[in-house]
């Protein structure tokens, strides 16, 4: 038998007995980030390939959520700190090696760029509206003008927000069920799922609808094969690996993740919209519901397993 | 300079004598500490061994705290001794997560706190309080760039481990074993 | 009032006190002490006083750090001392939650009734004194002054114990006799004319093997042996350690001898058989200090490792291969005399058998071995002789105890019982800083004495049980508020230490020197006390040796030199003539004898538990003394509550997890009042299961420390009277695994 215990009694709060300094306001900001990424990759990738009439959901309207996504994300972001009054030193500093730090700066780019983004494409939603200053005419008529560049700039950071949603996890090699570069680009997969999911549940256009329909049923697929390499590669890790794993082949985690995630938020919408596109009916806020869902619980209990995974010593 | 501890498991006997020390001299308010002490038992009765460790903050050479930090707050001091400026903690806890050591805490004040080695009482030449407590002698702390100093005589005549080295941070708390 | 009164009810003092704050009287001329450098932590220019410890016996003089604010910043020990050596241990560093404790005991209370509830009223110290005195005086005229006793642990005892010598009674005790270390000292003075005594005598420093039964140090964290241990071990010292438990010590030990509870003479016994047979012993010392080794000799010639192996399931070769290991390093062996050693009745014997070993070695008055202690000679202040009393406690136990030399706390309080063969009891109690519902066996019977009690006066710094049956709660300040008498303590070289206030008392609280004087002058025996002020009697004291109380408050401690060079006066076997009948070791008992009990040590069977039951066998935890520590902020931050070791093997009988609570029942069918987390170990014996002393507080005014963890006390319901002196075994208690409570408690 091997005991391994602390004795002097040391129970810092949300340290002990097993890590959660990150409640729910961490994954929510995650999961907020990775849909805001996913829906202006989607927009501004449509937007070069001159798309924008054919998909006006995923390329005008969706993007208008955005800034409020980010805002919401970003309050989530300052609840959790708990030194709040100190959170402009993030941007005294850059920090590469920070995830954070990128975190906070890509933020602080891409928020304004993507309400750039939005104007652009406000004559096309409220093409009545009259703007009154001429200015404002104006610097929309120039911001149109850099369309192109700003959607290259856009795809570009909105793939770091995407990716970096995850990688803000995996860069914790204290915590071995993060340590996995897969998180990323599972993270911005799911990302874009999502918002895919949001574009054809909003769309009333039905090739837009059947495109990105199939468009998630092929992100769906990658996540499942990106989740399954995720405990291949635990499991033929070292021992602290493994039991990271376990935690989701037996443990604690496992019905939560395979039943809510696995089997409500990815394969049974998948079935859903595989159905869907076969012309069968299925009420439109059924699959949307459970992918957005599932994407929210995948984040929560991605952060919440991280935390209870440890080193042994 | 390079500060380092070695504690000698063989000595320490686990009394908790350091955590109560720095809590007291560092103010750490009730409920939380810096230090801790860890028994691991193994075997089966009668035949049985036991070691017991002081732990604390491994002022990690490559500190995953130092990096994931957003603001430099986790900063490498004086002889590598890792700190956390208050003021430019923004509570991220980050820097928590990213600790193998569990080491760090959220200060009721709200940033990050965490063993400094007792650099107030290192830069007047003094021990840190922990070391200077200690009933049993078990602790010694030195800068590990000086061969004459005891710490390098300590861990060039001992058998020696540090926790966790495969994490790669090059922890510079070592255990005499 | 309170006549009408006749059952004691247990009152918690929830809400009586809470509220009065501090008014705070400048009682002392506060000594600056040193200034020190001011600190490079901003805010902290420290400054310095004297003090020496409280929380433990062991009494470490260090120095309490003041912030520039004034306040209590930390404690550390001082480098003059040879009990700390300049390291407290952590209750002594943790001692500033004992004074910053907001559940401390705030105002005199006095007990009432209201509406037929009893409670305690707020009162100032003059009421309190007043209803002290008068009620005092109803029991010196109905029953005589002989029948009030004072319990004592704690350094202002020794001003209470004052008072009560003037009031004309000297039953004074404290459960560090009959409930500690009463057999160790009985037996050693039996073999040798003198006892170990505190702090023990023992040369760990520059032994070479030191063999420990049962005691557990680092786990009880007594300062000096735990730094010598450690001193001596980087030297290559050995450890033998007997012990059922796999403790810390244990750990550390070259040989781990995991005996079967209650055996531990079979194994004395042996060992003294395989040093006399195999010519092992210190021939020349033996035969110029020792009387009766032949009958030793021919004692133990049936005692062989083989004998002992059924008994104790210790081979016979480890017997035998740590007898030599002792003997090799023969003369610096100490076999360590423990001091908890209250254990199954026959503990005097076995305490013999513990200093017969020691002499086979030859190892008393030698380096490495027992040192001769010395202290300063130490004049206290000139007062009247004390009324001489016409009883004592002994005589309400005739013919019993015939060895004990101190008063005992199980025999007062035993005596305090009405019977009918017995014409006097005592009638009045006065207990100042021990919780005797928690530190003498067989809480009932405590209760029922104090039932009979016309008057109960606690004096302490907490609301511990025994307040709440108090006619009268005193509060006393803690050790950092206060001055004591000067620590006169006996070491390799004699030192004083003083302590003395750091701060002024918080809220209404004060120093027992100040309660003993006021109070003897309420009661009219102001003239034992006769100086102005503690500072008055101090310096006098002080100057009669040499220094003076300002020389004091600035060094703290003071070094004398001894007044002979007999540290190891048998050394080089000078001539030595022992205060024993024989003026030898006895090694073969002449006052045992006379008095009628066995002259040699013989090994006497316990019973064992019956199936389903475990020896319950309590110990310390570094982090706490007793139960006066469990309410202490920085102490219950270290460890808030005990759980029962139980070995894995029957854990799954039983079918137990890790950190489940239960509670324990004993043989007597006694259920221990709190439930207790279960801690499933190999570090125990699958015969018995082992608890921390101290925990399982049922007052709720306790607030950190009320029903954490259980109280191995509620359990000890049957004890085992050592006859030679009249300790209380308390390891023969048996307990079984509940799952449920048991019956609701009163309080």
């Amino acid at each position: 038998m091997i005991e391994e215990i602390i004795t002097s009694g040391r129970m810092n709060p949300e340290i002990d007995p097993i890590l959660h300094v990150w409640g729910w306001e961490i994954p929510f900001y995650l999961f907020l980030g990775g849909i805001s990424a996913g829906i202006l990759i989607f927009s501004a990738y449509f937007t070069l390939r001159g798309r924008q009439d054919e998909l006006p959901v995923a390329v005008k309207w969706m993007p208008i959520a955005v800034p409020f996504l980010i805002g919401i994300g970003l309050i989530a972001l300052l609840l959790d700190l708990s030194h709040v009054l100190y959170a402009w030193q993030l941007f005294t500093n850059i920090r590469w090696e920070s995830p954070m730090s990128w975190g906070a700066w890509t933020l602080l780019v891409i928020t304004p760029l993507s309400m750039a983004w939005v104007a652009t494409w406000l004559e096309d939603i409220f093409p009545n509206w009259d703007w009154k200053f001429d200015e404002v005419k104006a610097m929309i008529n120039w911001l149109k003008n850099q369309r192109r560049y700003l959607a290259q700039i856009l795809i570009l950071l909105s793939i770091i927000l995407g990716m970096y949603t995850g990688i803000l996890l995996s860069a914790f090699n204290a915590r071995p069920f993060w340590n996995t570069s897969i998180l990323g680009p599972l993270f911005l997969t799911s990302g874009l799922s999502a918002s895919a999911a949001l574009v054809s549940f909003f769309s009333k256009s039905e090739v837009e609808k059947r495109l990105f329909t199939r468009i998630d049923i092929i992100l769906i697929g990658i996540e499942l094969f990106m989740i399954v390499h995720l405990f291949m590669g635990h499991l033929a890790g070292t021992q602290v690996h493994i039991q990271a794993a376990q935690m989701f082949l037996g443990g604690a985690f496992t019905v939560p993740f395979w039943i809510f995630v696995v089997g409500l938020g990815l394969i049974l919408p998948v079935i859903l919209e595989i159905l869907e596109l076969k012309h069968k009916f299925v009420p439109a806020i059924v699959p949307v519901v459970l992918i957005v869902g599932g994407n929210l619980m995948l984040r929560f209990i991605v952060v919440n397993a991280g935390q209870a995974s440890r080193w042994l010593y | 300079m390079r500060y380092a501890m070695a504690v000698d498991t063989l000595k320490c006997v686990g009394c908790s004598d350091c955590v109560v020390a720095c809590q007291t001299e560092n103010n750490v308010p009730i409920g939380h500490c810096r230090d801790w002490i860890v028994e691991k038992t193994t075997g089966t009765y009668p035949k049985l061994q036991l070691e017991i460790r002081s732990e604390r903050c491994n002022h990690c050479a490559n500190a995953p705290c130092v990096r994931t930090c957003p603001t430099e707050a986790s900063h490498y001091a004086q002889g590598g001794i890792v700190l956390v400026e208050e003021s430019e903690c923004i509570g991220c806890k980050a820097c928590i997560t990213s600790c193998p050591y569990d080491a760090r805490f959220i200060h009721p004040e709200g940033y990050v706190d965490k063993c400094t080695f007792c650099i107030h009482r290192v830069e007047k030449g003094q021990e840190p309080a922990c070391v200077a407590v200690c009933p049993t002698h078990c602790m010694t702390f030195g800068d590990l760039d000086d061969p004459n100093s005891e710490i390098s005589r300590a861990m060039a005549t001992r058998k020696w481990k540090s926790l966790i080295p495969e994490a790669g941070t090059d922890p510079k708390v070592f255990y005499l074993i | 009032m309170s006549t009408s009164m006749n059952r004691r009810d247990f009152i918690k003092i929830a809400g009586v006190g809470a509220g009065s704050l501090a008014f705070a009287t400048p009682l002392f001329d506060f000594s600056t002490g040193e200034i020190l450098a001011p600190d490079t932590v901003p805010g902290m220019y420290a400054k310095r006083t004297p003090t020496y410890c409280e929380i433990c016996f062991w009494k470490c003089a260090g120095w309490v750090h003041t912030n520039e604010e004034g306040k209590i910043w930390k404690v550390t020990g001082h480098e003059d001392d040879p009990h700390s050596n300049g390291r407290l241990c952590p209750r002594g560093t943790g001692g500033v939650g004992m004074y910053n404790d907001e559940d401390r005991l705030k105002t005199p209370l006095i007990r009432t009734e209201v509406n037929g509830v009893q409670t305690f009223r707020e009162a100032s110290w003059d009421e309190a004194f007043t209803y002290i005195a008068d009620k005092l005086k109803i029991v010196a005229e109905e029953h005589g002054p002989e029948c009030t006793a004072l319990f004592s642990h704690g350094s202002g005892g020794h001003y209470l114990g004052d008072l009560l010598n003037a009031f004309g009674s000297n039953s004074i005790t404290a459960p560090s006799y009959a409930q500690c270390r009463g057999p160790r000292e009985v037996g050693f003075f039996a073999t040798y004319g003198e006892g170990v005594g505190s702090p023990e005598r023992v040369d760990i420093r520059d032994t070479r093997c030191l063999v420990l039964i049962g005691s557990h140090f680092g786990e009880n964290m007594h300062n000096g042996p735990v730094q010598e241990i450690s001193q001596a071990t980087a030297k290559g010292a050995s450890i033998i350690t007997v012990d059922p438990r796999f403790s810390t010590v244990a750990s550390k030990s070259k040989f781990w001898l995991p005996i079967k509870p209650a055996t531990d003479m079979a194994l004395l016994l042996a060992w003294m058989h395989v040093i006399i047979n195999e010519n092992l012993y210190d021939k020349e010392y033996v035969e110029k200090y020792t009387y009766g080794f032949d009958d030793l000799k021919a004692h133990v010639a049936t005692h062989t490792p083989e004998w002992a192996y059924g008994l104790t399931t210790i081979k016979p070769e480890t017997i035998r291969e740590t007898a030599r290991e002792m003997a090799n390093a023969s003369p610096r062996v100490i076999i360590h005399p423990g001091r908890h050693v209250t254990w199954y009745g026959d503990d005097t014997q076995r305490l013999r058998a513990v200093a017969m070993l020691n002499a086979l070695l030859g190892s008393w008055g030698r380096r490495g071995g027992f040192y001769n202690p010395e202290k300063v000679s130490f004049k206290t202040y000139p007062h009247p002789h004390f009324p001489t009393p016409k009883r004592t406690w002994k005589d309400a136990h005739p013919g019993k105890f015939k060895l004990a030399s101190l008063a005992l706390a199980s025999g007062i309080c035993d005596a305090t019982i009405p019977t009918s063969e017995r014409d006097c009891s005592f009638k009045a109690w006065i207990v100042n800083g021990t919780n005797l519902i928690h530190t003498l066996p067989n809480q009932a019977n405590t209760l029922k004495a104090i039932q009979a009690l016309d008057l109960l006066v606690v004096i302490d710094t907490m609301p511990m049980e025994i307040t709440g049956y108090a006619d009268v709660i005193l509060p006393e300040c803690t050790y950092l508020e206060r001055y004591d008498d000067i620590r006169v303590s006996a070491h390799r070289e004699p030192t004083l230490a003083l302590r003395m206030p750091a701060a002024e008392p918080k809220y209404n609280t004060k120093p027992a020197w100040w309660i003993a004087k006021n109070l003897a002058e309420k009661m009219g025996l102001g003239a034992f006390f006769p100086w102005k002020d503690i500072e008055e009697k101090l310096d006098w004291e002080l100057k009669q040796v040499g220094s003076s109380l300002e020389e004091m408050q600035r060094i703290g401690v003071k070094k004398m030199k001894r007044s002979y060079d007999d540290l190891y006066p048998m050394e080089n076997l000078e001539d030595f003539e022992f205060n024993t009948n024989t003026g030898k070791i006895e090694l073969y008992s002449t006052a045992m004898a006379d008095e009628g009990y066995d002259p040699l040590p013989k090994y006497k069977a316990h019973e064992e538990p019956p199936s389903g039951y475990y020896r319950l066998i309590y110990g310390r935890a570094p982090m706490h003394t007793f139960s006066r520590t469990a309410n202490n902020p920085n102490l219950t931050d270290l460890m808030d509550e005990n759980s029962v070791w139980v070995n894995p093997k029957i854990a799954k009988e039983w079918g137990l997890k890790n950190d489940q609570y239960l509670w324990l029942e004993n043989q007597d069918g006694v259920v221990s009042k709190t439930p207790i987390k279960v801690r499933i170990t190999e570090r125990i014996r699958f015969d018995s299961v082992y608890m921390v002393h101290g925990f399982g507080h049922t007052n709720k005014k306790l607030t950190r420390a009320f029903g954490r963890g259980a109280s191995d006390a509620d359990l000890i319901t049957r004890v085992h009277i050592d006859p030679e002196m009249g300790g209380t075994g308390m390891r023969g208690n048996f307990v079984t695994f509940r799952f449920e409570a048991g019956e609701e408690v009163s309080s």
